[in-house]
């Protein structure tokens, strides 16, 4: 059975490990964002609100 | 199945990016993000009222953010001419280390990303302000003005002159007279700053064939041009002194580096026409970036003693 799998050269392997860093941080950044930000912009009042 | 179809090997070449993390950072034009980003906060600081610092710091995220979708649309749209001019010839597309259907992606997503934070975190007007400045550098500069007039970057300049109003806009929710003079001083000064520059790379626009004011009209018209600008600019960025929205510090020193940056203008415009235009063009051209990073200093700085006092007197 023949390997069919890409082979990625040394090159291409760094820029992905790059690529993926910096979007797991990008990520992360924008998972803290989202937080901090509702927590600024509607403080305590997030549990005011009609269940 | 055939047994044709079962054998046949597949010669379709798969490639496989080599763009590295910071190809994509180049896109966003790092630095012209950066005065974006600090006349923006000059703006939103010069406001008057209060905005929770932790809104502000995300306002100011939503116009880098805004900024760098622009640079990467523009990007996206220009590879072509990019190609040609040697100063922009390594550029993530031309280079081929990314695509033009990823950058466009890129572009769109950020534009999306950036202008939804603001509404949702800040407020409607100040999204509205930073998708209208989008699309004004996207679409109304680099997609029509860029290649069709020679005036493309004095009502292109717009779209870098809106990032205070944007910031004033985040605090007050309003377009104010103040906001408009903050926008008046970046938008006079970008003719006499890109003209020089185009006096001594008039060959890289030539060659991209881009219709930029020498190439055009001619080295005596744009010298002459770019010193009537000087004359505009200056006396504009004195308002906000004369207004009161800025000290007497901020007024002196406008006033001092306005007559130097016309002075500049005036050596270019002497210059004779078919002298080599690099040591003077180039000495205005740094000077003009001094020049406008200077006077938002000055004012920022100001703000931030008088905030400093009134914290120090409650």
């Amino acid at each position: 059975m023949s390997d069919d799998r890409v082979t990625l050269t040394p090159k291409q392997k760094r820029a992905q490990r790059s690529r993926s860093i910096a979007l797991a941080l990008a990520l992360a950044a924008f998972v803290i964002l989202v937080y901090v930000g509702t927590w600024a912009k509607l403080g305590a009042r997030i549990l005011d609100r009609q269940m | 199945m055939s047994l044709i179809e079962k054998n046949a090997t597949v010669d379709t070449v798969i490639e496989l990016s080599e763009a590295n993390a910071s190809d994509y950072i180049a896109l966003l034009k790092p630095r012209v993000m950066s005065l974006v980003v600090f006349t923006g906060f000059v703006g939103l600081m010069a406001a008057p009222g209060h905005i929770n610092p932790i809104l502000g710091v995300i306002a100011i995220l939503c116009i880098a953010v805004g900024a760098g979708a622009s640079g990467a649309l523009n990007m996206w749209y220009d590879s072509d001419i990019d190609a040609v001019m040697k100063r922009t010839a390594n550029r993530p597309i031309p280079a081929g280390r990314i695509s033009r259907e990823e950058v466009l992606t890129f572009g769109l997503l950020l534009s999306a990303f950036s202008v939804v934070t603001m509404g949702l975190f800040v407020n409607e007007l100040a999204a509205f302000l930073l998708a209208f400045t989008i699309f004004f550098y996207a679409v109304i500069y680099t997609m029509w003005l860029k290649r069709s007039t020679p005036q493309n970057i004095v009502i292109g300049g717009a779209a870098g002159a809106f990032p205070p109003m944007i910031g004033w806009a985040a605090v007050t929710n309003s377009v104010s007279i103040e906001s408009v003079v903050l926008f008046l001083i970046i938008f006079l000064w970008t003719p006499p700053h890109f003209w020089a520059l185009s006096l001594f790379m008039s060959d890289d626009y030539e060659k991209a064939k881009i219709p930029m004011m020498p190439n055009v009209w001619g080295e005596a018209s744009t010298k002459f041009q770019i010193f009537l600008y000087t004359l505009l600019v200056a006396p504009v960025a004195v308002l906000p002194w004369v207004m009161g929205f800025a000290g007497s510090v901020y007024g002196v020193f406008s006033i001092a580096v306005g007559a130097l940056f016309i002075f500049y203008a005036w050596v270019v415009w002497r210059a004779p026409v078919g002298a080599p235009m690099i040591k003077p063009a180039k000495k205005m051209f740094a000077f003009s970036i001094f020049y406008l990073f200077s006077l938002y200093a000055v004012l920022l700085g100001e703000i931030l003693v008088r905030k400093a006092l009134l914290l120090a007197g409650a």
